[in-house]
């Protein structure tokens, strides 16, 4: 259990090498649904959020995680939707 | 019901897909698939969550993701493009509230000094994009005032912020408890502090903050994962923490400042450049077409004044009726042009403009020299030779399109006005510029006119 923190920064460090990777390819061009698209994965929070509203914690817990799953997922439907609405309009020349 | 081993593995294909999906946002062509499949793996994620041994009540996970669905929907589909940035501002900030939350109620669970001190980052850096995010939605949507706000005792004031939180974090690492008074003292002071971070920044540096707000965003949902123990949450959010960052440095770049000085010092609060003077010469649509008419490669150069005048349709009929014409056409789009990072290339998307005929500053600067018209259409400062030339000038440094360079420049422009930066502009005075003055989309349908006559 001690180590468990240890192999979360383990994981912390690659997926920030990872992303700076997948992302400095990225054109200009497509900037925008980039940062909107990434910004629905940030919507990732819902997963701890729905534990949080789901679980039989005492206090508020429940109602602090009822209200994260509503946030969180106005970002993911959200985020997912518009990023696709605006995908959509990038046509190539005769499409 | 299924087991944890068994949601984990889920988790991993979760990450696998977004991070297949990020990749395809790489080229126009797989754009569109890779955002599905990144929304495929967050339905894979919710739906073994909702499975998983962890829920015990449905009741109110129904509700809220019922709301949260219907709101997020109504605003993706209701959004104007135009507003695209202060969408994103506050999707930022929801997703901070969430991880802030997260935090928040990991509290009720163990009371280990790990979890204390991830729960207090998640709950400043959710904080800071929260307040932050909201701040930077009123100055894009000019509900508040969009300008740089700088006060003499601001950095006295964040510097106790920070001594403020850090003593509050200590003593609240120390003893921590969901109802300590301390908690809702960190609460307050990371709010503030996110107001405090984004009421200096205004006007041309906004793209930055929807580029850092966007970082943080994804960081908080990584410290939230720290604080509940959870892999997808930190995987997820370092990728977007990451993105964020490459982002603000793209726009920082582009505007030849470090992120300090954007963070920190308002916007051209001096203006010691030399005073530009000489002969203005105006054209109008009749003969700006017979110059057009005879161009064999025409380059129009937008910025954030075609998308306040609503001209990028009549842009876009104006670049048919070229190219039917036997012209090359391309759109020449300056990194920072717009209030979000790409969002010119939104909107000309948005009117039909082919992505092929977007091309960024490197590749036109390169061959701007056998472009026979450059049509500068609402921006400025990104094209102002004053960045190459006057080392006076605020924007010295700052790489620019080199619209000089062409052999002819139409400069579409409503009167004569300094830009953003309030820096006089060289260009409007070149031998081979002409100033078309008037509304930009008027000048443009009058051109569109002239060549269906």
């Amino acid at each position: 259990m001690e180590l468990a923190p240890v192999y979360l920064a383990f994981i912390l460090m690659l997926a920030i090498f990872l992303g700076f990777e997948l992302i400095s390819k990225v054109p200009a061009t497509l900037h925008t649904p980039l940062m909107s698209g990434a910004n629905a994965i940030s919507g990732i929070a819902i997963v701890g959020a729905l534990l949080a509203a789901g679980s039989k914690m005492p206090g508020l817990a429940p109602i602090l995680g009822a209200v994260a799953v509503t946030f969180a997922t106005v970002n993911v439907v959200g985020g997912y939707l518009v990023t696709d609405r605006m995908l959509g309009m990038f046509k190539k020349k005769g499409d | 019901m299924i087991d944890n081993v068994a949601v984990n593995l889920a988790y991993i294909v979760a990450a696998a897909l977004f991070v297949f999906g990020l990749k395809m946002l790489g080229s126009p062509a797989t754009a569109r698939r890779g955002n599905a499949l990144s929304a495929a793996g967050m339905l894979i994620a919710v739906v073994v969550t909702l499975l998983s041994k962890g829920i015990l009540e449905w009741h109110w996970i129904a509700v809220a993701m019922l709301v949260g669905a219907v709101i997020g929907a109504l605003a993706a589909r209701l959004v104007a493009m135009t507003s695209m940035p202060e969408m994103v501002a506050l999707f930022n900030g929801t997703g901070g509230a969430a991880s802030l939350l997260v935090g928040w109620a990991a509290l009720y669970g163990d009371g280990s000094t790990f979890t204390a001190i991830t729960v207090t980052l998640s709950v400043l850096i959710g904080g800071v994009t929260l307040s932050g995010s909201i701040l930077a939605w009123g100055k894009l949507s000019e509900v508040l005032g969009s300008r740089a706000v700088v006060f003499g005792a601001q950095r006295f004031v964040n510097a106790l912020i920070l001594v403020g939180l850090l003593a509050a974090g200590v003593l609240f690492v120390m003893q921590p408890a969901p109802d300590s008074p301390v908690f809702f003292v960190i609460l307050g002071l990371a709010l503030l502090l996110g107001v405090m971070a984004v009421l200096p920044i205004g006007g041309a540096d906004m793209p930055v903050v929807i580029s850092l707000l966007n970082s943080y965003s994804g960081l908080a949902a990584c410290a939230a994962g720290f604080a509940i123990n959870n892999n997808i949450l930190i995987v997820s959010g370092s990728l977007v923490g990451a993105a964020g960052i490459i982002l603000t440095n793209i726009m920082c770049k582009a505007m030849n400042r470090s992120l300090a000085n954007v963070l920190f010092s308002g916007f051209g609060a001096v203006a010691t450049a030399s005073k530009v003077e000489g002969e203005v010469k105006p054209i109008n649509a009749e003969d700006a077409y017979l110059i057009l008419e005879a161009a064999s490669s025409v380059t129009f150069v937008p910025g954030y004044g075609m998308a306040v005048a609503q001209a990028q349709h009549a842009v876009h009929e104006l670049g048919e009726l070229l190219e039917g014409n036997g012209c090359e056409v391309t759109f020449a789009i300056h990194p920072v042009a717009g209030r979000m990072p790409g969002h010119m290339n939104v909107l000309l998307a948005e009117a039909s403009v082919p992505y092929d005929q977007l091309v960024e500053m490197e590749d036109i600067n390169r061959r701007m020299e056998s472009v026979d018209v450059a049509v500068v259409i609402g921006a400025n400062d990104v094209v102002n030779p004053a960045a190459r030339q006057d080392e006076g000038s605020p924007i010295y440094g700052m790489p620019i399109i080199n619209v000089d360079h062409a052999r002819t420049v139409f400069v579409l422009k409503r009167s004569m006005a300094s830009g953003f930066a309030g820096v006089d502009n060289p260009l409007f005075f070149g031998d081979n510029t002409r100033m078309l003055f008037g509304d930009a989309k008027a000048s443009i349908m009058g051109m569109v006119a002239q060549f269906k006559e």
